[in-house]
């Protein structure tokens, strides 16, 4: 669990040596201890996602609907096992609010500026693809990070290096240099407010050393 | 009240289209694979999201905005996803203009 932070990475971090250091890994420690019964509850998670999806496909909620969603829900965890993904943080409503939000908006503005480009005549858009790398490295936060940079203005995710924790994006329409710079920022940004609505207190903390966005005060 | 929500509908269901014609229209014209798939994913999305809210405005029962609900989240969770494994396989494959990239950090990954 600790290795998820290699020396060169926690060197950039700016923290007083041997201040929250210690602290900051303790939510991460007994993980391995909780691993058994977490893969339990992942999976129970999973199935009543599973049967919800089942009832609203048939479209009305029946005895006979319920049972055969959490027949068809085992089935499928039983014999299309997925790799955990432990969800180790807190749903906070207020930044989960935030991130919505900011989202629907960047849906929008993105579609604009998609919509604008497409029909700007006899124009080649410029590209460039950028390497990110993520502070908060886990798969969760990998995932939902590469899904929304791809439907905000600007971005989208062409490969993932999980190890490393490094999105690679393509960056549509880049005229100057400091564009490829603000998509680096609006990606670290969209991060930000994820970990902040999803994340643990410890990944959360990870993300102090960045300057604050005073775009998401809420 | 049946009647704005009637309204409202029908523009939501009419900007849905004009958007996912645009998302058209940039697959059409955008010059590389990349391009193309930020059209395939934004205005197309969203395209899709406003076509859901005229329709969810119009039929008004309870099971249809159930799976009008699970149209709108698959459709969020897997467009780019599908984007990103077409512009991956465009990438490796080498199909893509280098001439239109100012900067490429995934090659000397």
């Amino acid at each position: 669990m600790t290795d998820d932070l290699p020396p060169g990475r926690s060197a950039g971090d700016a923290e007083p040596p041997g201040g929250p250091r210690p602290a900051d890994l303790a939510p991460d420690a007994p993980a391995p201890a909780v691993r058994r019964g977490g893969r339990r509850r992942d999976q129970a998670v999973a199935l009543g996602w599973l049967v919800a999806i089942w009832v609203l496909l048939w479209g009305d909620l029946s005895w006979g609907n319920l049972l055969a969603g959490l027949v068809i829900g085992a089935a499928v965890l039983l014999f299309f096992p997925l790799p955990p993904v432990t969800f180790g943080g807190r749903l906070r409503p207020g930044a989960l609010l935030v991130l919505a939000v900011t989202f629907a908006g960047e849906l929008v503005t993105a579609s604009l500026h998609v919509a604008a480009v497409a029909l700007r005549p006899g124009f080649r858009p410029r590209g460039a693809i950028i390497a990110v790398p993520l502070r908060v490295r886990t798969d969760l936060n990998l995932a939902l990070t590469a899904e929304v940079i791809s439907l905000v203005p600007g971005t989208l995710i062409v490969d993932v290096d999980r190890d490393r924790g490094v999105l690679y994006a393509h960056v549509l329409d880049v005229r100057r240099p400091e564009d490829l710079a603000d998509s680096r920022e609006r990606i670290l940004a969209v991060e930000r407010r994820i970990v902040r609505a999803v994340g643990s207190p410890a990944e959360v903390r990870r993300l102090s050393p960045e300057p604050v966005d005073r775009r998401n005060q809420p | 009240m049946t009647t704005v929500a009637d309204w409202l509908g029908g523009a939501c269901l009419l900007a849905g289209a004009l958007l996912s014609l645009v998302a058209g229209i940039g697959v059409l014209r955008f010059p590389d694979v990349l391009g193309r798939m930020h059209a395939a994913t934004k205005p197309q999305v969203l395209g899709v999201l406003l076509l859901l809210v005229g329709l969810a405005l119009r039929l008004r029962t309870a099971s249809d905005l159930g799976m009008i609900a699970l149209v709108a989240v698959f459709q969020l969770a897997t467009a780019p996803v599908a984007a990103q494994m077409i512009g991956r396989a465009a990438y490796r494959s080498g199909r893509i203009d280098r001439e239109l990239l100012d900067a490429d950090e995934l090659s000397d990954r």
